[in-house]
């Protein structure tokens, strides 16, 4: 057993747990964020991706000790209360999802996409950059759609503030 | 819980991680970014007893540019590597190959050297390695040792490394801009059904091939062209030993060595 302290969506935590709790445990099963979900186990698929000190990361092949200290943010943080955040906006406009078990790791890889490229983004990119999430429903075509609304929308809020 | 139980220690210092590997060598493991490691333990094909951390090690994260060569510290992130704003003029080769590495959300986390130390033969790096004559950083308690890439690929996810060893960095060859990389996966990032790197040397071209063999494996040619390079990549081609399995047949694997062989052999003798 170990004692971990980190900063989930803003706020502090800390867990007694066991030393190989992977993180997508710690946040699922001991904080009830269920959002982050969890598909292959072996950080093939994306479905349990968070940001790591701002970086996308995949929380099924990161262990909990390994992020002592750090800050995460998962699904249920970027929102601004009821407000959307830009980019589950854009994939609700674009219809980027339908059965969902995907989504939020997509917009969590998509806002990290978007956090590095900037107004950089195309569509090349956007398809290139999200190869490490997997969609059995869309065929991409309305995701990758999404992105690049969000990536325009995100430029304008950040122009706004 | 995914993984088969055991002690995590977060070394907070070299020597500390080396104690610790010294104490309980097989049947500890060295993680770094986590990103193959994990994996084989969340399927519990790897059940180390105890996971030495070496990820707060400040002296391993870092890129040391020689006169020659270029050091890899084992704290280096694949990303990290990848936005090196040297690495195009210093590793050309690795700037082409990184890319193939995982996906971004993988070499976010992952380490240059922990793909080394994992030793998938179809993985990217192992084979960079193999194809520029780089070497391993060795360090046990009281031993530092440097092993050449082709003594330390040792079989299918095997290598020289003892078990009381820690990979301390890895150093690549620096400078040749005469290099070529290929990939043939069933979707980009995925580990390939056979990979293909040429360098050329002062008296032809390396020509080394991933995915097939067990391990990443090269020939040394002298110029060659027409049937004579044919007949030398189709040699090479049996003596990989390709196998059928679910990805691809033999056949087709040593189709893809003839064909992407010929490509990038004469793109770096042009």
């Amino acid at each position: 057993m170990a004692n971990v302290q980190l900063t989930v969506n803003g706020k502090a935590v800390s867990a007694d747990v066991e030393d190989r709790t992977l993180l997508v445990q710690l946040l699922r099963d001991h904080l009830g964020l269920t959002g982050t979900h969890v598909g292959c186990d072996t950080s093939q698929c994306g479905a349990c991706i968070v940001h790591i000190d701002g970086r996308a990361v995949k929380s099924c092949t990161t262990l909990v000790g390994q992020v002592d200290g750090a800050n995460i943010t998962t699904i249920e943080g970027i929102s601004k209360g009821d407000e959307l955040h830009p980019m589950q906006a854009a994939f609700r406009d674009n219809h980027g999802l339908q059965c969902g078990y995907c989504t939020p790791g997509m917009i969590m890889s998509a806002i990290d996409i978007v956090n590095r490229y900037g107004a950089d983004l195309d569509e090349d990119t956007v398809r290139h950059e999200l190869e490490g999430n997997i969609c059995r429903c869309t065929g991409y075509h309305n995701i990758v759609k999404s992105v690049l609304d969000a990536a325009s929308r995100m430029k304008l809020s950040i122009a706004a503030e | 819980m995914k993984p088969a139980a055991f002690d995590y220690v977060r070394a907070e210092t070299l020597g500390e991680a080396i104690e610790v590997l010294a104490q309980h060598g097989g049947d500890a493991r060295i993680i770094a970014g986590g990103q193959s490691l994990m994996a084989m333990l969340n399927m519990r094909l790897a059940r180390p007893k105890v996971l030495i951390d070496i990820m707060r090690l400040r002296e391993l994260d870092r890129i040391d540019s020689t006169s020659g060569s270029v050091k890899i510290g084992a704290g280096v992130r694949q990303a990290a590597l990848l936005a090196w704003p040297e690495l195009a003029t210093s590793l050309p080769l690795l700037s082409k190959a990184l890319p193939w590495t995982g996906h971004a959300q993988t070499r976010s986390r992952g380490t240059v050297c922990g793909s080394l130390a994992h030793a998938d033969p179809s993985a990217e790096l192992p084979l960079a390695l193999v194809a520029l004559g780089g070497e391993l950083h060795l360090r046990s308690a009281g031993k530092q040792r440097k092993v050449a890439a082709r003594e330390f690929f040792a079989g299918m996810m095997a290598t020289a490394r003892a078990d009381d060893e820690l990979i301390e960095a890895v150093s690549f060859p620096s400078g040749n801009a005469r290099c070529a990389f290929r990939e043939v996966a069933r979707r980009h990032g995925d580990f390939a059904i056979v990979a293909c790197a040429a360098v050329a040397t002062k008296d032809g071209v390396r020509f080394a091939v991933g995915g097939v063999a067990d391990v990443p494996t090269a020939r040394d040619w002298p110029r060659l062209e027409g049937s004579a390079l044919d007949d030398a990549l189709n040699g090479f081609a049996h003596e990989l030993d390709a196998r059928d399995d679910v990805h691809a047949t033999a056949r087709y694997r040593r189709d893809l060595v003839r064909l992407i062989g010929r490509d990038l052999v004469r793109e770096v003798l042009q």
